[in-house]
């Protein structure tokens, strides 16, 4: 079951985890010599609109900020632009290391966590900054969760059962089924992957998208919930699970790695069976 | 004249709001209701077309009823 995790990303991360501490050894080298002679300029261009003046046009602007005087995360970069340049730039962030989801955003063109995606100091191209596609937009990068989290409410995300525990303390669970919800547990709802996916921009009503299913997944799979039938009842209808056509934009683009594309298909491949 | 489906949007939320306005308490409906018309004429003059615009202002009216529609507001200034 930890195959849930795409392996290509666990290998890649892995890899690049292993690299990172020489590289920014190597780095922080290379700038205490550099700093004084090249700045290393790069511009960034973020979505702004401002719900105040709802009539103008949403617009991109630009900001130019020198690499060697940020860290290397674009959060980072955000945060200085914030700080230092337009005290007006608006975006969640709270925890800058992967684990609250607040600053998911569309960045070149992929989803992904602000904090966990490094500035591409190589490219000379301006980094493009957009809030999620296809959400409402409250400010700048700033989209409107209110709908995902509906949806994730309507799955009931929590422990159903009517037995007691046997031993009236906890509910046990072997180690196998412990191992089932790996790569499903980890998931942070920061809704890079649903707001990636094509079926869900269509259909964003009444289909749950990937985040949503794997949360579903999650609860189906749990040795210890007791409601799995009345769970899958409630997915068995055209819409809400099989408005996936796998197109796998969810894996690809999921900041933690994970797989929904392979937790959607375990559930149809449940209610197929009927197991 | 004909109405756009955008306008009869726009017209159904004042609708909707002026009879929210009639759940709330006799001596404080008059304030619930001067806030309505202010909403709304705040914006009167929005182009006609700018439809990113109104069907934006369009979401926020509707949030904010369902936010003042709550039986425990009583009173607005």
């Amino acid at each position: 079951m930890a195959a849930l995790r795409s392996s290509s990303r666990i290998l890649s991360s892995s890899s690049r985890a292993a690299f990172r501490p020489s590289a920014v050894f190597a780095r922080s080298m290379a700038t205490v010599s550099e700093t004084e002679q090249q700045p290393r300029i790069k511009s960034f261009q973020i979505y702004r609109w401002n719900p105040d003046t709802p009539t103008e046009k949403p617009r991109l602007q630009t900001y130019s900020i020198d690499l060697n005087k940020t860290g290397p995360m674009i959060l980072d970069a955000l945060i200085k632009i914030k700080n230092e340049q337009d005290p007006s730039l608006t975006f969640r962030r709270s925890c800058r290391e992967g684990i609250c989801g607040s600053c998911a955003m569309n960045i070149n063109g992929q989803n992904t966590l602000a904090c966990l995606c490094r500035i591409p100091a190589e490219s000379s191209s301006d980094v493009k900054i957009y809030p999620l596609p296809h959400t409402y937009v409250v400010k700048d990068l700033v989209p409107d969760l209110t709908h995902f989290y509906k949806q994730y409410k309507s799955i009931e995300p929590y422990l159903q059962r009517d037995t007691p525990a046997e031993d009236g303390k906890e509910y046990r669970q072997s180690k196998a089924d412990r191992k089932k919800l790996d790569g499903l547990y980890e998931c942070i709802l920061c809704a890079c992957c649903s707001t990636s996916c094509p079926s869900y921009w269509w259909n964003s009503e009444e289909y749950l998208g990937p985040a949503i299913l794997l949360q579903s997944y999650r609860w189906l799979v749990d040795s210890r919930d007791e409601r799995t039938a009345a769970r899958k009842s409630k997915l068995e209808n055209s819409m809400s699970l099989y408005r996936c056509h796998t197109i796998l934009n969810c894996t690809r683009t999921c900041p933690k790695g994970l797989n929904p594309g392979k937790a959607i298909a375990e559930i149809k491949k449940q209610m197929a069976l009927g197991a | 004249m004909r109405l756009s489906g955008l306008q009869k949007e726009v017209l159904a939320l004042y609708r909707q709001c002026l009879r929210e306005c009639r759940k709330k308490p006799q001596d404080t409906r008059a304030h619930f209701e001067k806030f309505v018309r202010a909403e709304f004429s705040r914006n009167i003059t929005i182009e006609k077309r700018d439809f990113a615009a109104i069907e934006f202002l369009l979401r926020k009216g509707h949030r904010q009823l369902d936010v003042y529609s709550s039986p425990g507001i009583k009173d607005i200034r």
